[in-house]
């Protein structure tokens, strides 16, 4: 900061620096500013110092409880139902086509909304000719690398209530990858590390005694 | 395949897909909450708002149009329902709100200890700051938005958000001054 103290840019930017939300051309000029400046790095370290206590008054406050998933669910599971509009994998290539765009990109003036919805008819088609052609994998194993981990593949029950589903995924410590595939089956990664196929089928036998499964299988 | 991405997660959700929205709820249940309990100062309530939410986002997902990121929406929605529900509340509960927001001068006798504590006396300022600051605050260093997100969250613009920012952190300089902590700044 000057002896006016007015406060420079990068002065103003330090918080954010520190998050690790800036964008790489004002990370790389905050950056150069900490090298050559030692007062601004001094004062650099009380914004990290910032951080870690307000992360820390946030980390040491409470969560929500189970009283609140169930009031949730069981708002949700009270609401009609509503009907697909369009297949799961074409909604989800379409919306990862769209979500490569920074939100600003969107920003959806009318010349944009046009352009948008022009892209999308033609994402659109591209989409349903390669359905019409068959060239989506098939659910006995993931398409791609899905990280790390030991994974089952399954299906909920149609009658599964959002409660249950919610209760089986937490209780089981189990999270969703991908999905649902043809056929409405979820990629759900059950350990964070490659488990032998002993274990998993026992994992697997658990899972299938839940009310909230159809169908689960081990993916190997 | 990788998990999948918010958009991705929304537009299930708008097709009325639960695991999708389990997985939303997983996702960004415990932040927003937290999000909330700094606004409403309630545990109750700042549940209540946390469903309100998320019902929200349920019965609206078909409208997402996609001008913010996911978490910026639901976090607008959180601040919005967050608000309101302290407009709600009786007046003397509000004065009650106001009264927790004003800067307590007096030191404590855990003020007294904690200046033996560097990071602890930085965490009873951090408390101290009126709702403007401690929001701006939360969102940036606990919830990590960028300037642009703060800004669609809390409805003001970019050039504002940087300077609300910086003037928390001059009013948390003074504060900490206040309890013999000088860190020469501003």
């Amino acid at each position: 900061m000057n002896m006016t103290n007015e406060p420079s840019e990068i002065e103003f930017l330090l918080p954010w620096y520190a998050a690790g939300t800036l964008s790489e051309r004002e990370a790389r000029e905050v950056e150069a500013a900490l090298e050559r400046d030692p007062d601004l790095a001094s004062r650099y370290e009380w914004v990290r110092e910032e951080l870690a206590q307000e992360t820390a008054i946030n980390e040491a406050a409470p969560a929500p409880s189970e009283r609140e998933l169930q009031t949730v669910w069981a708002r949700i599971d009270a609401l009609p139902r509503r009907r697909a509009a369009i297949s799961s994998n074409l909604q989800d290539r379409i919306a990862e086509f769209f979500a490569g765009f920074a939100p600003r990109t969107l920003a959806w003036s009318a010349a944009a909304a046009a352009l948008v919805i022009a892209l999308q008819a033609g994402v659109l088609a591209e989409l349903m000719i390669k359905e019409t052609a068959g060239s989506y994998s098939t659910a006995s194993a993931p398409a791609n690398n899905p990280g790390g981990g030991a994974f089952v593949q399954m299906r909920f029950a149609p009658d599964a209530t959002g409660v249950e589903i919610a209760n089986f995924l937490t209780d089981h410590k189990l999270s969703i990858v991908d999905g649902p595939a043809a056929g409405q089956l979820y990629l759900v990664r059950v350990a964070p590390t490659k488990l032998d196929p002993a274990a998993l089928t026992r994992i697997v036998k658990v899972l299938q005694g839940d009310k909230a499964v159809g169908f689960v299988a081990a993916v190997q | 395949m990788s998990t999948p991405s918010d958009e991705v997660l929304i537009l299930r959700i708008a097709n009325g897909d639960r695991p999708a929205m389990a997985t939303l709820f997983t996702r960004y249940r415990t932040p927003i909450f937290r999000f909330v309990l700094r606004i409403v100062h309630n545990e109750t309530v700042a549940e209540d708002v946390n469903g309100d939410v998320f019902v929200e986002v349920w019965r609206q997902a078909a409208t997402f149009e996609g001008r913010s990121a996911v978490s910026t929406w639901m976090f607008s929605i959180a601040r919005f329902k967050a608000l309101n529900q302290l407009r709600r509340r009786a007046e003397q509960e509000l004065d009650e709100e106001k009264a927790g927001n004003i800067v307590d001068e007096a030191d404590d006798p855990e003020v007294a200890l904690a200046k033996k504590d560097k990071a602890a006396v930085l965490r009873q300022c951090l408390t101290k700051l009126t709702a403007d600051h401690r929001e701006i605050i939360n969102l940036v260093y606990y919830q990590h938005k960028s300037v642009e997100e703060a800004a669609q969250i809390i409805g003001i613009p970019e050039a504002t958000v940087k300077t609300r920012m910086f003037y928390a952190r001059r009013k948390l300089s003074e504060l900490l001054k206040e309890r013999g902590i000088d860190r020469g700044w501003p």
